[in-house]
């Protein structure tokens, strides 16, 4: 059989410098792009990503001293784990405060001469008289604890939407909306999104559904973004390093002009307003790369003062207006794909009211394609619902919503984690039907047609 | 039509959906010549189907209609003739995620049972990626190897009749990741292993029972499987409607205050959780091989 493919080390899989990449430690992520003598904090540790350039992608870092970054060596034989001695319970275990011997000083001294995190770990074993005596388990749970603590270990993955998803739920929740990250599965699934489809998107997750949306169709097919405001905002998506062809597959139109070109009205003329930039936190858009961006604003700060003001000033003028023009076209093409009205997907997940969006948005998409729409709340759901059962043109109405639930998996301790999320937002779908066709919007609501109806229905034809 | 690309109308040798009602849909074959009976009278193909946009309202005999719609994945799930146990949407979801599929992705898979799940890795994985699913109960592989060629997706999957504990997956080095819903997906580890890229993978195996997740776990570790996480999504269908809250007589205010009407309700819109809901589809254990 096909056993042939294997993969030889190429660019997908070796870290390469500019490479947006994500670091975790532990349950921590962070985005990140891999830039030369650049230095890099992340969970109270600084370092520098150099030497990351060239390894493969899920190879663990441990941090040196310095700030460089070491390839981990697989398996590193556990000396901890060896010659145990344990008690059964806790009976004579007394909290007085004192079985750890050392002392923080000692521990900060042993830090400071380059100790190794798995041998601070060693050490402070040794030195815990309680620790001989407590169980196996509370033993193996001490050792996690103090690693976790001790142990610089920073793993650099290739971005997926697995991991900004996650990581993002973690980090940011306010910036997605509280969208949980199976939530945005039920979401990708439920909107039939693949590769070859025309699919509608209208987000204020900081460009994360964006991403998640354009992983799934490949770079084959075709994304347009209706933003809101100034422009669109692609922070996140911009973190999952997409190669460039996936770029001309996505265009963007402003939500602004929605009713214009659905009443035909849409004038390519019209004087774009001057784009302010977005007041809204996650409101940095394109160029941001998900990294710190302090340096780079002080760079344009200095900028600003240089003497040459007035000169730039001219240049930016030009600048402005070529951009523009370039703008104007290059939404009248977006127009052109958005007027046969054919679109094979609708995804909607922002803190704006979803109703108006929906009700509009709904009028691009051809017969017989799903929508999805989120939103971290119940209610305005209950009037999308509402509102669609009255107007018809969609079926199959579904509000939903996803319990996630994780387990710690061990032996003799299997249980349910302790803590779990309390809420990951809510998904109305459906799918979109032709209007019949005597009249372009007929008044039928119900789902399942009660024989009465068909006659009014036939009657009203 | 194909499960992996929209067609705009409906041709002879399609698979369409015939829905009815959320709770009453099923899928037809669409051939020349052919009748479909349902509830509201009868269905001719060549009239009421064939050249009609998916989408469409069809009036049937008896003067009732039915909406045609083109199949999904989704909607494949919902209607397929059932073979075995199937994994529904809430978990295909998850499961798609979390093991990292799009365009070009490569998976194994096993055991293939009714489809479900196969029809939205082939969905998600076109037009480039590869499935290769493994059934070791030679009526089901064959069934499903039909399938797959009648939804027009036959190039995407090779349907293997094996077993995968014993005779793994058929390939090697070639999955970015690997799924497993066998009654002792421990013993397929190693297989699991094997059939994936040297630069590692993600691998998701779904057991409804705790110990088959614990054996499953332990042989992951052994393994040198990273990032070992174990699962639960459960669904909350809601219900939309108006209720109507009665409001309650407390007696007439002594002076000036307002007659209390009898009958007086409140409607408020909501939406209720079901009386009852599923609450145990299977745990679902990822994992990530590294590169070596």
């Amino acid at each position: 059989m096909a056993n042939n493919v294997d993969d030889s080390p190429d660019a997908l899989c070796t870290i390469g410098e500019g490479d947006c990449v994500v670091l975790k430690r532990g349950d921590i992520f962070k985005a990140a792009q891999i830039q030369k003598n650049r230095k890099v904090i992340f969970e109270k540790q600084w370092f520098f990503l150099d030497n990351a350039v060239g390894e493969l992608y899920g190879t663990a870092f441990e941090v040196a001293s310095g700030g460089t970054l070491q390839p981990k060596k697989p398996k590193i034989t556990e000396s901890i784990t060896e010659v145990r001695e344990a008690g059964t319970d806790n009976r004579n275990i007394v909290d007085d405060g004192t079985s750890q011997k050392l002392t923080r000083d000692d521990i900060e001294t042993l830090k400071g001469q380059g100790l190794k995190g798995q041998d601070i770990v060693q050490q402070l074993v040794e030195n815990s008289s309680s620790f001989r005596d407590k169980t196996e388990f509370a033993q193996e749970k001490y050792i996690k604890k103090k690693k976790k603590k001790y142990e610089n270990t920073v793993t650099i993955l290739k971005p997926s939407t697995r991991i900004l998803a996650q990581m993002y739920h973690g980090r940011e929740p306010g910036k997605i909306c509280h969208l949980r990250y199976d939530s945005l599965a039920q979401m990708l699934t439920l909107g039939n999104i693949h590769a070859g489809s025309k699919v509608i998107v209208f987000e204020t997750c900081a460009g994360l559904v964006l991403g998640a949306v354009m992983e799934r169709m490949g770079g084959h097919g075709s994304v347009i973004q209706m933003y809101p405001g100034g422009g669109p905002v692609r922070a996140a998506t911009d973190s999952f390093g997409f190669p460039k062809h996936f770029l001309h597959t996505l265009h963007d139109f402003p939500l602004c002009k929605v009713q214009p070109l659905l009443a035909g009205r849409l004038s390519p003329d019209a004087q774009e307003p001057d784009a302010p930039p977005q007041p809204n936190p996650e409101g940095r858009s394109q160029e941001s790369g998900g990294g710190d961006s302090t340096v780079e604003r002080m760079e344009s700060e200095m900028e600003r003062e240089t003497d040459d003001r007035e000169k730039r000033r001219e240049d930016k003028a030009q600048e402005r207006k070529m951009k523009n023009e370039e703008k104007r076209k290059k939404q009248l093409a977006v127009a052109a794909l958005l007027q046969p009205r054919n679109a094979d997907g609708l995804v909607i997940a922002s803190r704006l009211h979803p109703c108006p969006v929906l009700l509009a948005l709904l009028k691009f998409m051809a017969p017989s394609r799903p929508f999805v729409v989120y939103s971290q709340y119940r209610e305005p759901l209950i009037e999308c619902y509402t509102k669609l059962r009255e107007q018809g043109g969609t079926i199959n109405l579904q509000l939903t919503e996803t319990w996630l639930r994780h387990y710690q998996v061990l032996p003799n301790r299997t249980h349910p984690v302790l803590l779990m999320s309390g809420g990951g937002g809510y998904i109305l779908s459906g799918t979109t039907v032709m209007a019949g066709p005597p009249k372009p919007t007929p008044p039928q609501s119900a789902e399942e047609p009660s024989p009465k109806r068909i006659k009014l229905q036939e009657a009203d034809g | 039509m194909s499960f992996v690309e929209y067609a705009e109308f409906i041709q002879d040798g399609d698979v369409a959906i015939i829905f009815m009602s959320h709770d009453s849909m099923f899928p037809v074959k669409v051939q020349q010549g052919g009748q479909t009976q349902t509830r509201y009278g009868v269905i001719r193909h060549s009239t009421d189907l064939i050249g009609r946009r998916f989408g469409s309202k069809v009036t049937c005999s008896k003067g009732g209609w039915v909406y045609v719609l083109h199949p999904t994945p989704e909607l494949w799930t919902l209607n397929l003739p059932h073979r075995t146990q199937i994994l529904y949407t809430t978990d295909i979801a998850n499961i798609t995620m979390m093991l990292e599929l799009k365009p070009g992705s490569v998976v194994c898979e096993s055991g293939t049972g009714s489809g479900s799940l196969s029809h939205a890795i082939l969905r998600t994985i076109a037009p480039s990626g590869h499935l290769y699913t493994v059934e070791f109960h030679q009526q089901r592989a064959e069934k499903a190897t039909e399938e797959f060629g009648e939804h027009k997706v036959g190039h995407l999957v090779t349907v293997l009749n094996q077993d995968v504990c014993k005779d793994g997956f058929g390939v090697t080095g070639v999955a970015d990741a690997v799924f497993l819903d066998i009654p002792s997906p421990w013993e397929a580890i190693g297989h699991a292993k094997a059939a994936m890229k040297r630069r590692g993978g993600r691998v998701c195996s779904f057991s409804p029972c705790i110990e088959q997740v614990q054996r499953t776990c332990a042989a992951l570790a052994e393994q040198d499987f990273g990032e070992i996480c174990t699962l639960e999504v459960l669904l909350r269908v809601l219900d939309v409607r108006a209720v109507s809250l009665a409001l309650p007589d407390l007696g007439k205010e002594d002076e000036g205050g307002l007659p209390a009407t009898p009958n007086a309700t409140v409607t408020c819109r909501t939406a209720m959780p079901p009386r009852e809901m599923a609450g145990h589809t299977g745990y679902l254990t990822f994992a990530t091989k590294g590169p070596v």
